[in-house]
């Protein structure tokens, strides 16, 4: 069996209100298991509990029923909170709320001074968080200087830096220009790729989905969809139905299937989509 | 007719005289007529939110001039003022901004501040909590308890009960999902066409632009590097790119077709249109590819 990183056992939470009937329940026994190594995608509609759940990953919500286990670990057992915090780490919507420091490389070495780290393994470690993330030649930087995309690529480092096993993202490009995007997905992708750390990316965007191994779909606390990107993109009445839309690469051929026309929907990304036109066109 | 908004050889620098001098606009001129949606893309750092918030008279260009209806908005302090009214300016993550005790009291706050009487501000918070579909039963609750989504319709609310000639938004829909970005922006467009009121929409979403505004202005480095109608903007992908932006997916689609050696249109921008053409092209005989 593959090995899991993080596994929900009929998770239930809900925010406490003022009273019992102000309760927000979010989870009713929601499961699920994230394979180490994994790249994944979570959609879903405000308020359908994406967050809720990332929160989970790293033990800063806690399980009100069921369990999170985070590499084999209890996320309520207080003695391995460190042991978690290190092993998932979260990178957030709004770089300028993730930097606390002057300097580009002081801010990546604030989490492992934090650990405790000897000062040698620390330079290692942001040295190669930097260059991993493609800000190496930014390191005697100031921050507040820096593009949207480099500042959110430096939150990325600061994270790697802790050398977590699983690193959860959620919603980093939505304050990004096209560019600071590209950038910063391309940066996701090679932590996966090359350094084989569990990708969780939370999005709106669903070109980004498309990019994930796997994709979940959410609405109101529940997963409706789960699956490869082309076999949850192709669920396009489904996804309408609880607020989310497709790329529109998908949206075109759904479009042309209703004429008649029989492509494969599951053309996903642009060169698919342009070959899979072409093969049409010229069909006689 | 003269333009509503008119930006003449509009410049600005930063800290001038300090070792941070820094030139953000240079030579900006457009101008803004009546019921035109206009949208405005850009880097980080091109120089959109400050030129934003010279059309509403919040900063003084460093030389260069805004006319509102041919008129210098500087031309003295009363006028600069009526300014803020009729040219409405909403703020990236506007839902920060909200301070009242009730959704009613907020909204109100612009049109209470125009000096209107009480009647004719209650109509104006009506009907801006009409617009952005806002019901009744929310009006008398505190905008804190509602959702993220709902917070920000009543911040553009607030901007559109001062019924702004011009209604300029920095990124209306980042950060909400597909549904709730649609409806934000029927939200505009019903404004827009009600009140034949022209709008600027800066945007890092190239679809949305796409499939929304008539003409685009594009910033870069602080100049205006390209305006015109989506199809001629988008058709220079490559330069768009070169400049930290993109075109809408679908474009990318129809540069490639046309890469495989297909006919097709490539100022192709929305999915509407690009069904059309592909329709058209089949029915229209087979190229031989």
């Amino acid at each position: 069996m593959e090995k899991q990183a993080i596994i929900a056992d009929k998770l239930v939470y809900a925010y406490p209100g003022q009273d019992e009937q102000d309760s927000q329940v979010v989870f009713e026994g929601l499961d699920l298991a994230i394979a180490q190594g994994s790249f994944v995608a979570i959609l879903g509609h405000n308020g359908c509990g994406k967050s809720t759940l990332a929160k989970h990953f790293n033990a800063i919500l806690l399980p009100q029923g069921g369990s999170v286990t985070v590499y084999g670990m209890d996320t309520r057992d207080e003695n391995l909170l460190l042991e978690i915090r290190r092993s998932v780490g979260m990178v957030f919507q709004n770089p300028d709320n993730q930097i606390v420091s002057n300097v580009v490389e002081e801010d990546v070495a604030f989490a492992p001074e934090n650990l405790g780290v000897p000062s040698d393994e620390i330079r290692r470690r942001v040295d190669e968080a930097l260059r991993l993330v493609g800000m190496y030649d930014y390191r005697e930087h100031a921050p507040h200087l820096l593009s949207g995309g480099q500042k959110q690529r430096i939150a990325i480092a600061g994270v790697i830096a802790m050398r977590p096993r699983c690193i959860v993202l959620d919603e980093p490009t939505a304050m990004l220009d096209p560019q600071g995007r590209r950038e910063v997905l391309a940066t996701v992708t090679k932590l996966n790729r090359e350094a084989g750390i569990t990708v969780v990316l939370i999005t709106h965007h669903m070109s980004e989905a498309a990019l994930a191994q796997r994709v979940i779909a959410m609405s109101d606390g529940r997963i409706v969809a789960d699956g490869t990107p082309k076999e949850v993109f192709t669920q396009v009445e489904l996804l309408r139905s609880v607020g989310l839309t497709v790329p529109e690469t998908t949206q075109l051929i759904y479009e042309l299937d209703r004429e008649g026309c029989g492509l494969p929907l599951d053309a996903l990304s642009v060169e698919e989509c342009a070959q899979a036109l072409r093969r049409y066109l010229a069909e006689v | 007719m003269a333009p509503i908004l008119e930006i003449r050889s509009l410049s600005h620098v930063y800290s001038t005289g300090t070792p941070f001098e820094h030139e953000a606009l240079k030579d900006v001129s457009f101008s803004v007529e009546r019921g035109e949606f206009i949208g405005m893309i850009g880097h980080t750092g091109s120089g959109k939110s400050t030129l934003i918030q010279h059309l509403n008279g919040l900063l003084k260009p460093t030389s260069g001039s805004v006319l509102f209806h041919g008129e210098d908005i500087w031309r003295d302090v009363k006028f600069t003022r009526s300014i803020r009214f009729k040219v409405g300016l909403v703020f990236q993550y506007p839902e920060y901004q909200l301070f009242e005790e009730t959704v009613y009291r907020d909204i109100a706050f612009g049109p209470k501040n125009m000096g209107l009487t009480e009647r004719e501000i209650d109509e104006r918070v009506h009907r801006a909590a009409g617009f952005v579909g806002i019901e009744e039963e929310n009006l008398q609750k505190s905008p804190f308890d509602l959702s993220g989504g709902q917070k920000r319709r009543v911040a553009i609310a607030g901007v559109i009960a001062m019924e702004p000639e011009v209604l300029i938004l920095d990124e209306p829909t980042a950060g909400l999902d597909p549904a709730g970005r649609e409806s934000i922006l029927q939200n505009i467009r019903d404004y827009q066409a009600s009140q034949h009121a022209a709008v600027v929409m800066v945007s890092h979403s190239m679809e949305e632009i796409a499939s929304n505004v008539d003409r685009l202005i594009v910033l870069a480095d602080g100049t205006v590097a390209m305006t015109g109608k989506p199809s001629e903007v988008f058709s220079r992908a490559q330069e768009l790119i070169e400049i930290g932006l993109d075109v809408p997916e679908i474009t990318r689609v129809f540069l490639r077709l046309r890469e495989l050696g297909v006919p097709v249109d490539s100022s192709v921008f929305t999915v509407e249109q690009a069904k059309d053409a592909i329709l058209r092209l089949k029915r229209g005989g087979a190229p031989r590819a």
